[in-house]
């Protein structure tokens, strides 16, 4: 079966060292054994010769077939690939340099037409479909454009010998997040920049701790190092966008003495597209596109913003987090409204949301089963994130869990009801928070003391679902400093 | 066997400059020192303490607040500093 290719504007008679050279005028044929169609072919190709109408006769997978012929061999596919060659048999004719003719598999007029012989193939079928090219395989135009072409790439190159190992010399290099990276070669970075449509030279910013201009060929090389595949691609790209928002501050995120990775939300159907999960485990691990997006944006931060731990990257303890969390909504029930539809993005569009996280705190209340109950259960919990003194600087993401919500859902309600409730079940006496109270020295000032205290700020609690059908069991990722001072939570369509 | 692996640089290919630190001055006096407050809760008291001991001898003094610590500063703070101080000192945490 022909499979179609990423063509992405490729210059296939770009010379490099040593490069072959393909006929200038006459016909080419480009054939494989293990192909029933190039086999059938095979007296015509040895009167072709016979008639000394062949320029050039390739075989792409055994130097002895056609027998006796001769044909060059193509077992490196380089004339294949400069011919662009997807199905064999294939007969080309070029003049001066340049094609001017081709016809595919076997077709009688076609290749009568062709060699400009009448009787050509008269005791063969009409017509055979031929077979897919060794050189339109999955992955392997960017692997022979990467060999032979010129891949548009500008970014330096190291070359590994062996025996060194390409993994180690990338954690030499400090190059990873402490996980093994995928090495980024030139096939697999030309690989995902297809999913990109981006141009690899075009700046997407630049990259904080160091505020270096970070290409999509950046980004290309660390998807591939976090594991990425080429469809991730829009999804990182307006994660990134997000992340370089000022008001986000992820410079901050980054170098403060917190330990604070990235939340990364995805909504809408590129998340069953590209097979992000938002079921069962969303938060852990096991997904490939949960893994890995988020892990992307941090390595693009530690590679290209100089965000390496222990540098710049200041962080006291830090937490598993700061190897980047990604997961999707969960947008099965409609009664339910997703995340980014709460913050303005159309229904039915993709987007992704990014938010600060100093740690996840996992939450259990198996009895509750009013509404009211659980809203006062859940504050409960909410009210000790960061300090159970500290009130409106930092912000919290509250991941309900399935049955959590059937309780909710049962009484009527939604994200904005939750939400409220949840705003007024945190709020506290001033008394009870203020420095010295309880004989903890931490907390608000004397003077708040008489005041009615809320835990977050008006847009510093956010609701999304995610999770397993079974469990009454929620999840809080404690945000960063919020608001206006801190780091807001960035919201971006996702166009691809 | 001579095999070998093509790796792309997944950084910013920056050339990094080492710059000598300045040398400490042998005497403040006459100097301008820049205090530079960037919010973080209880910085100010160690600043004002130190503006407190700089001022017992004489030394002149600038303040500076960045808006938010968890953001780098405003270029025009920056700015303000380099040019109105001969050396600063920056109150990180609290």
């Amino acid at each position: 079966m022909h499979v179609p290719r990423m063509d992405v504007g490729i210059d296939r008679s770009q010379p490099k060292e040593d490069v072959m050279t393909l006929p200038n005028d006459g016909l080419i044929l480009v054939v494989k054994r293990d192909c029933p169609t190039c086999r059938l072919i095979e007296p015509l190709a040895r009167e072709l010769v016979e008639r000394g109408l062949l320029a050039g006769l390739y075989s792409q997978d055994d130097p002895d077939f056609p027998a006796q012929l001769e044909p060059t061999d193509d077992r490196h596919l380089e004339a294949s690939y400069r011919l662009n060659i997807d199905i064999v048999p294939t007969l080309v004719r070029r003049e001066d340099g340049r094609e001017t003719d081709r016809t595919i598999g076997w077709h009688r007029g076609e290749w009568q037409n062709l060699t400009g012989l009448k009787e050509l193939g008269a005791g063969l079928p009409n017509e055979r479909p031929g077979c897919g090219s060794l050189s339109a395989a999955p992955g392997m135009d960017e692997a022979l454009q990467a060999r032979f072409g010129a891949t548009g790439l500008s970014a330096r190159e190291f070359s590994v010998e062996f025996p060194e190992d390409e993994v180690e010399q990338m954690f030499d290099r400090g190059w990873t997040d402490g996980l093994p990276v995928v090495p980024p070669t030139p096939a697999r970075v030309l690989r995902m920049l297809a999913g990109a449509g981006r141009a690899p030279d075009e700046i997407v910013g630049q990259i904080p701790p160091a505020f270096d201009d970070c290409t999509v060929e950046k980004v290309a090389i660390n998807m591939v190092m976090a594991g990425c595949r080429p469809e991730y691609m829009p999804i990182v790209l307006s994660a990134l966008d997000a992340a370089l928002d000022p008001d986000f501050a992820w410079s901050g995120l980054l170098s403060t003495t917190m330990g604070v990775g990235l939340t990364v939300i995805v909504n809408g159907p590129i998340a069953e597209r590209v097979g992000m999960n938002w079921g069962m485990g969303a938060l852990g691990h096991g997904n490939r596109a949960n893994s890995t997006i988020a892990r992307a944006l941090q390595l693009i931060a530690i590679n290209v913003g100089g965000a390496q731990p222990g540098g710049v990257d200041r962080t006291t303890i830090g937490h598993p987090g700061k190897y980047g969390l990604a997961f999707a909504e969960d947008e099965t029930d409609g009664a339910w409204e997703p995340l980014a539809v709460s913050r303005g993005i159309a229904t039915g569009s993709s987007a992704v949301t990014l938010f600060a996280n100093c740690g996840t705190a996992s939450y259990c209340d198996e009895l509750s089963r009013d509404a009211h109950s659980l809203n006062r259960s859940l504050a409960a919990c909410l009210l000790n994130i960061y300090h159970p003194k500290s009130v409106g600087d930092i912000d919290a993401m509250l991941v309900l869990g399935s049955e959590h919500w059937q309780v909710f859902k049962a009484q009527g309600w939604g994200r904005a009801d939750i939400t409220a409730a949840l705003h007024d079940a945190t709020r506290r006496p001033g008394a009870d928070l203020v420095r010295g109270v309880g004989g903890i020295g931490t907390g608000i000032e004397p003077e708040q003391a008489d005041s009615d205290v809320a835990k977050f700020r008006e847009d510093g609690l956010s609701l999304v679902r995610a999770g397993g059908r079974a469990g009454l069991f929620s999840t809080i990722i404690c945000g960063w400093s919020g608001g206006a001072f801190g780091s807001r939570m960035q919201t971006r369509e996702v166009k691809s | 066997m001579n095999q070998s692996t093509i790796i792309l640089d997944p950084t910013a290919e920056r050339s990094e400059t080492m710059r000598a630190r300045i040398t400490p001055p042998p005497s403040l006096a006459g100097l301008t020192v820049g205090l530079l407050d960037i919010s973080k809760p209880r910085g100010d008291v160690f600043l004002d303490r130190l503006q407190s001991r700089f001022g017992e001898q004489g030394i002149e003094v600038r303040r500076y607040t960045k808006p938010t610590y968890t953001k780098k500063a405003p270029d025009e703070i920056a700015a303000a500093i380099a040019e109105q101080c001969d050396i600063a000192v920056e109150a990180l945490a609290d």
